[in-house]
């Protein structure tokens, strides 16, 4: 095969949704940190969320089945640490797609900015810890539903 | 003592800690007094093994000698442990077990800022990793130490009671030897004792707002991280925690 270029691999990257949020594409959570070819094989560069997140084994295992699925033979999975991994780094299109699953994006202050469900901003939080490392436990007190906010680091 | 063999001491303190402590606070899933509080411990837990894998690793790589993350957690015994005291106490009540947390969080956030600096850049960059993690740990540890302290009769006098037993364990985090003595000449981590200032800063400004008081006396507990004398808990932690290696050597899945 011809060897694709990263701009293609990066695009095939961000067709694979992460294990626990899958609205999300690998991308769009901001850990691929690197996509490059050294001579005939491909590296990519993957930075973890949080230290102890049991989703990084599957999360490097559906890299390689994807890219493995388009051809590539030759591939390097490479662990970066620094710099740490920030909620920054989410996607425009991640954040919009986090919302509207119910998620409710991270924000700079630390509390979501308004229900997922119904809009309403006022909330209060339940727990800083919620089902995966990520994310914590808020409720909304309108429509009084639980919802989860995407933690901010 | 060679450089390469106080940095492996000073990895084994720094991993040996997050792994007893994240399998003390798992000990809770299941049984913590509500659900977001057992999910939050699990979580915490889960950072502290992430952490665990990170230090450990790395100390397996300085050593040299093949052994990795999981051979230095399951495959040493109670002797070649560098953790302190403080972190192998069984867990108590929830007062208990968020005390410990608390001040443990505090010191480990002070640490974790001065290592970002370290001249070892391996070091440095797990320092930035799990200093991300931590701050979020003692944001959550304190607030709830202050909520139980100042909070109701009860709640109150079972944390005061925490602070008592588990002060004297405090004093072996700035406590210095020979390898701490190595890694602050190295530039590779700080004088433990210089951590102390900013440490009480914290602590006392939380423990203030918790409305407890700091028991009286410098006398603290040590041999933990030297690894001279564990208390009785560790063996027995480490017997539930080391099983499956112990009845079934090199199982994997
Ligand atoms: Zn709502």
């Amino acid at each position: 095969m011809s060897r694709p270029s990263v701009e293609q691999v990066w695009q095939w990257l961000d067709a694979v949704p992460d294990p626990e949020i899958p609205v999300l594409s690998l991308v769009d959570l901001g850990i691929i940190r690197d996509v490059a070819w050294a001579e005939d094989t491909l590296q990519v560069t993957v930075t973890p969320t949080y230290s102890g997140c049991p989703a990084t084994t599957v999360i490097n295992l559906e890299i390689e089945a994807a890219l493995r699925a388009r051809g590539v033979e030759k591939l390097e999975l490479r662990r970066q640490l620094s710099p740490a991994w920030t909620t920054d780094w989410l996607s425009q299109k991640g954040r919009q797609r986090l919302e509207e699953y119910g998620i409710a994006p991270p924000q700079p202050s630390g509390a979501p900015a308004r229900c997922p469900r119904c809009g309403s901003e006022q909330l209060e939080k339940i727990s800083q810890f919620g089902s995966t490392p990520c994310k914590a436990q808020w409720r909304c007190q309108s429509c009084l539903e639980p919802f989860e906010h995407f933690k901010c680091i | 003592m060679t450089r390469e063999e106080a940095l492996f001491q000073f990895l084994l303190r720094m991993g040996d800690n997050t792994l007893v402590l994240g399998q003390r606070v798992s000990e809770w899933c299941g049984h913590a007094p509500v659900l977001e509080e057992d999910i939050a411990l699990a979580n915490t837990a889960l950072d502290l093994i992430g952490q665990t894998q990170m230090w450990l690793n790395l100390a397996g790589e300085v050593e040299g000698k093949g052994r990795d993350a999981d051979k230095l957690a399951f495959l040493r015994d109670v002797w070649d442990f560098r953790n302190l005291l403080l972190v192998e106490l069984p867990n108590g009540d929830f007062g208990r077990t968020m005390m410990r947390q608390f001040l443990f969080d505090a010191w480990q956030s002070v640490l974790l800022g001065r290592l970002t600096n370290s001249a070892e850049p391996r070091v440095a960059e797990i320092a930035e990793k799990a200093g991300k993690e931590v701050a979020y740990h003692v944001e959550r540890s304190s607030g709830t130490v202050v909520g139980l302290g100042d909070g109701t009769e009860e709640s109150h006098a079972r944390m005061q009671a925490a602070l008592d037993y588990l002060w004297p364990y405090v004093g072996e985090m700035f406590a210095s030897d020979a390898v701490d003595e190595e890694m602050a000449r190295a530039g590779i981590a700080p004088d433990p004792a210089g951590l102390r200032e900013e440490y009480d800063a914290l602590v006392g400004r939380v423990l203030g707002e918790a409305t407890l008081s700091i028991p009286e006396g410098g006398f603290f507990h040590k041999g933990g991280k030297d690894g001279a004398r564990h208390t009785e808990h560790l063996g027995h932690m480490l017997t539930e925690m080391q099983w499956l290696q112990r009845a079934y050597p090199g199982a994997s899945w």
